[in-house]
């Protein structure tokens, strides 16, 4: 019997590994020094458990040490990011391009920007979740200072064409900063071969600790200056002031060591539950729909509605499963998912999505559970529903006069 | 979120799920809301002839305050005559089920569909008597 609840919102964070929270331990009691010491074993130690960890973490994506700056998570490093080569690059240009369906932490600096005077594009996405590379190659202007595309989606996992953006990037001479939060330690991603100036990074996604997080920034060819957000003590070569987060930092370094020792088998595993999932749900249910592109997608991602079903009350049916959804009951601002209504995706079936995110300890015996679960009670509230009822007999939903001031 | 123990209640022994025929006479249909906004209540009522509501039935597309709003009122409607039942309000609903400010609209929503079904079935019966 599998143990209750599971946790399948691996999106949303994921559980430490025991492995990195070993490695934690001795820095969370005696070896609690600064790695800014200088002048004793204390620093010494620290410091060296801190380089250490920036190899681990430069090693998973490909790039050279120096070129990993520390921070507090990805919404730190994504901020950093884009004001840093906004502020730095300033006389050169006032132009950004992102897109719409990227996480808040980037659009909403964009727009913070835009009241500084900056001009941002932001670029549409199609039905699956992709961004037309003529559409970003007809967006750039001689202005054009930074292109910011997220890897990896959080809502429907939907992998960008990196390298090929990369390649226009490099090509008409703008920097190219990622999202890779998502992507980083589950798929192949290399900031060299994708042509990545810059990439957002964040320990707690890949099984490491809350709190830490990484930014890299290339050193050559292009150098990349950023202008800091915080300042202070001059830490992590004057782009990050403030003591570094050791222990946090000592937690990233191995989880980064773990997902890069077994990133082509746990991708292969998180696939075929996820396969599992999906080819059980869409045989067992009709009318349920995939969100964003099938092929080019997380291994571990599985966005799906439930037509005639609302999220919410399919989350509190299977409340003994942790997952999430679009609906936009689950949210504050009574809007459903922006990113499904970026792919087109009817309001009507937004409010029926939900999210589910395999993880490194989930089981098959827990997807089997999950999936028994959502069948049965997709089915019980399908009973419940009156648009599947109309459905059935026949009534074409989009046709009905609904009273929408209600 | 939290649900009150009343609303899970309801979401897990939904009561008078079901379709009464359209057609029928005596029965007054209500169907409000909108898929895009998440919710969409069907509540039907049974009007006998001294005028009570003798039977009531429901259906709703929305989150677990919406099912369980609806799922009241058609507890409530059962035994009242018409005048009774449209002086069902929202906020006694939203009292009865402990509903936090942002699920007030489902309560709304109930509210609306009671006196959808009622409008319904007066329609059905302009003239008649």
């Amino acid at each position: 019997m599998v143990k209750l609840p599971i946790y399948m919102d691996n999106h949303a964070t994921t559980p430490l590994d025991p492995r990195v929270l070993e490695a934690m331990m001795p820095f969370l009691t005696d070896r609690f020094g600064n790695a800014a010491s200088r002048n004793h074993k204390f620093g010494w130690e620290a410091e060296e458990a801190v380089e250490s960890s920036r190899k681990e973490i430069a090693a998973l994506i490909g790039a050279d040490p120096r070129e990993i700056v520390f921070t507090s998570g990805a919404t730190e490093s994504d901020n950093l990011a884009v004001k840093g080569v906004a502020w730095m690059y300033r006389e050169k240009g006032d132009h950004i391009i992102t897109c719409v369906t990227e996480h808040k932490a980037i659009l909403d600096t964009c727009k913070h920007l835009e009241k500084e005077g900056f001009r941002v594009t932001f670029l549409r996405v199609d039905s699956k979740g992709f961004v037309n590379l003529d559409d970003l190659r007809n967006a750039i202007t001689d202005k054009t200072i930074l292109i910011s595309i997220m890897t990896a989606n959080n809502e429907v996992g939907v992998v960008q064409d990196i390298k090929g953006i990369g390649k226009i990037a490099r090509e008409r001479g703008v920097l190219f900063h990622t999202d890779a939060v998502q992507a980083a330690g589950k798929i192949p991603f290399n900031v060299n071969e994708m042509n990545v100036d810059i990439a957002s990074l964040s320990a707690h996604k890949l099984y490491g600790p809350k709190g830490v997080g990484a930014l890299y920034v290339r050193r050559r060819n292009p150098r990349v200056l950023l202008t800091p957000i915080i300042d202070g003590g001059g830490h992590e070569r004057g782009m990050r002031s403030g003591t570094l987060n050791v222990t946090g930092i000592v937690g990233f370094g191995k989880a980064a060591q773990i997902a890069r020792e077994h990133l082509a088998t746990e991708s292969a595993e998180m696939m075929r539950l996820r396969e599992k999932l999906r080819t059980t749900l869409e045989r067992e249910l009709d009318e349920v729909y995939i969100n964003g592109d099938l092929q080019k997608r997380l291994p571990g991602n599985l966005n799906m509605s439930f037509a005639y079903v609302e999220g919410e009350s399919l989350l509190m049916g299977i409340n003994d499963i942790a997952v999430s959804s679009g609906s936009a009951c689950t949210s504050a601002s009574l809007e459903p998912s922006y990113v499904l209504k970026a792919l087109g995706v009817g309001e009507d079936l937004a409010h029926t999505s939900i999210r589910f995110g395999i993880g490194r300890f989930n089981s098959e015996e827990e997807v089997d559970y999950v999936a028994a679960r959502v069948i049965e009670v997709v089915r019980r509230l399908r009973e419940l529903s009156p648009l599947y009822e109309m459905a059935k007999e026949g009534i074409d939903l989009k046709s009905v006069h609904w009273a929408t001031e209600a | 979120m939290a649900y009150s123990d009343k609303v899970i209640d309801h979401y897990n022994n939904p009561r008078n799920v079901c379709a009464l025929p359209k057609e029928d006479p005596n029965v007054g249909t209500g169907l409000v809301g909108a898929p895009e906004c998440g919710d969409v209540m069907k509540l039907q009522i049974k009007v006998s002839e001294s005028g009570v509501i003798e039977d009531a039935k429901f259906k709703t597309f929305g989150c677990g305050s919406a099912i369980a709003s609806s799922s009241l009122a058609t507890e409530w409607v059962k035994g009242k005559t018409l005048s009774e039942a449209l002086a069902i309000k929202n906020t006694d609903i939203v009292k009865e089920l402990s509903l936090p400010p942002v699920k007030i609209h489902c309560s709304v929503l109930a509210e609306d569909a009671i006196k959808a079904a009622i409008t319904d079935w007066k329609k059905k019966h302009i003239g008649k008597d």
